[in-house]
């Protein structure tokens, strides 16, 4: 607590343009852990790098050894990009911002404490948590899953790495005149069009390739979640014969050993390569730490500050959140999530005012074939009243149709979001 | 008297300093948002317009075109609509003010 009023003093001072340098009072300077680093989590720590002036300590904990971008992902799969187009080295956060990063995976979080513990046995006190674990999947939902094996032959791809690749040597392998089917849960799930831009990233792969072979979408909503009459179109015009859409189909068993999806009412589907998307809730590490309050599936945050609704100095950011209405669970989001949670964290620790009136974007492109493109964007305000982001009446809307132009614009919004969050 | 009011004044002075810099901050968070595909503090990599350093006025009519749908454009026009005529003064002038 003293320190903390000695920096509201400080900032106050500071505000006033009598001292300066505020954040570094007394040494001690406040410290930030971050847990994920992807879109959320690597911008939060390099903006609170950035803007507290390297007034407040980072550390950010990720497993893995560099960032793998789900966005563009699928053109991997499709056979147009490689695993090096969409991978990013995570030293740039160190160099340039002064991330302190931990390569480990988080054992448990004590927010009474404010300890984050990992598993590798060391402790990282906190005055500020932010957690940004991505999703994991609900395997209980499929019980076929869980049999030895059956996770490395029928695979998810929904997170971008390893899996990613597996699924394009499916592709490469499978015999001209197969059939891959893929499915979809219901949603909220991360990325609403990224099945779909799946599906035409494969059907634009067998329409060069493998001209005999056909792409099923068992989709368990009742139509196409998003951008669904530009992709309807594109299945329409560019891959007739090769795709089939079938809604309403809901996977609720998998038996790996014959690639086989189960459903509630409609028949098996058989296939050569099944890609099965399961059920998705917020990260492991944010379930186990009791902060998935809504259905413990997703965590409730203030969208004010991001901070959780269950455990005060814990920030939860991205695709592990309960959504405002509208708001997809997308990559650009979860960068956007990041900026408006650091400066939030940054004045809840120098004792400034948050600010009252959160306003961001989210774009998101989808390719249709390897060059061209739609797109869906929307703008969110926070709504003081009903203490949530709501879309600007007026705002957003999709591309008119798919085109090379906003193909090249895809690809430059990746560069820069890449940039933005790492760089 | 005297030196109560000018207590006062140094109070609202203050007060007002600390307001200017909080509004300040709020401009940079909004700005911020752009930064996805115009790059952090609108220094974009290659392949979208760098809005750092730029021309606020420019800026500004560039952004009121697409608001009105003058300016033709893929995503610009839908985006400005999400932002008042003021917020679009505010964000533009603190592009302008960075380096390039």
């Amino acid at each position: 607590m003293q320190r903390r009023q000695l920096l509201q003093v400080g900032s106050a001072l500071g505000a006033m343009g009598l001292v300066s340098g505020c954040a570094s009072i007394g040494g001690n300077r406040p410290k930030v852990v971050v847990v994920g680093a992807g879109y959320a989590g690597a911008t939060a720590a390099k903006y609170i790098r950035m803007w507290s002036e390297g007034g407040i300590q980072v550390t950010l904990v990720e497993p893995n050894d560099s960032f793998i971008s789900c966005p563009i992902s699928n053109l991997v799969i499709g056979g147009s990009k490689t695993m090096a187009d969409i991978t990013t080295p995570y030293d740039n956060l160190v160099k340039r911002h002064g991330v302190q990063m931990v390569k480990d995976r988080v054992a448990s979080i004590d927010a009474t404490k404010r300890v984050v513990r990992l598993a590798g046995g060391s402790e990282l006190p906190y005055d500020r948590l932010i957690v940004s674990p991505g999703v994991d999947f609900m395997w209980e939902s499929l019980p076929g899953m869980s049999k030895p094996g059956a996770q490395d032959k029928v695979l998810h791809a929904w997170k971008a790495g390893a899996q990613t690749l597996a699924l394009r040597k499916q592709l490469e392998a499978m015999p001209d005149g197969g059939v891959f089917a893929m499915s979809i849960p219901l949603a909220p799930y991360r990325c609403p069009p990224g099945p779909y831009e799946r599906a035409c990233q494969v059907a634009d792969y067998f329409s060069k390739a493998k001209p005999k072979s056909k792409v099923i979408i068992l989709d368990a909503n009742d139509d196409v979640t998003s951008k669904g009459p530009l992709f309807k179109k594109a299945w329409a015009d560019r891959y007739k014969g090769i795709i089939e859409y079938r809604p309403k189909h809901n996977v609720v068993d998998v038996d790996a050993a014959t690639n086989t999806a189960k459903f509630e009412f409609n028949d098996d589907v058989k296939a050569s390569v099944l890609n099965v998307i399961p059920n998705m809730r917020a990260g492991d590490v944010a379930v186990n730490a009791g902060l998935a309050t809504a259905n413990k599936r997703w965590c409730e945050v203030d969208f004010l500050t991001f901070e959780s609704k269950a455990a005060p100095n814990v920030h939860v950011l991205g695709d592990a959140i309960q959504i405002a209405p509208a708001m997809p669970k997308s990559g650009h989001m979860a960068n956007q999530h990041g900026k408006a949670c650091a400066a939030a964290v940054i004045a809840l620790l120098t004792g400034k005012q948050v600010n009252p009136l959160p306003i961001y974007n989210n774009t998101c492109y989808s390719f249709v074939s390897s060059e061209d493109v739609v797109h869906v964007a929307s703008v969110h305000r926070y709504d003081a009243e009903k203490k949530t982001m709501l879309t600007v009446p007026g705002s957003g809307g999709v591309s008119s149709a798919a085109n090379e132009l906003e193909g090249r614009y895809a690809l430059a919004w990746a560069r820069n979001i890449w940039a933005d969050t790492l760089a | 008297m005297k030196i109560r009011h000018g207590l006062t004044m140094l109070a609202l002075m203050a007060a007002a300093a600390v307001a200017q810099a909080q509004d300040a901050l709020q401009v940079r968070s909004w700005a911020a948002s752009c930064a996805n595909c115009h790059g952090t503090d609108g220094r974009a990599q290659p392949g979208m317009e760098s809005l750092a350093g730029a021309n606020k006025d420019d800026m500004i009519k560039k952004m009121l075109d697409f608001k009105a749908g003058r300016k033709p454009a893929t995503i610009m026009h839908q985006l400005a609509k999400g932002y008042s005529d003021e917020q679009i003064a505010a964000i533009a002038a603190y592009f302008a003010a960075q380096k390039k």
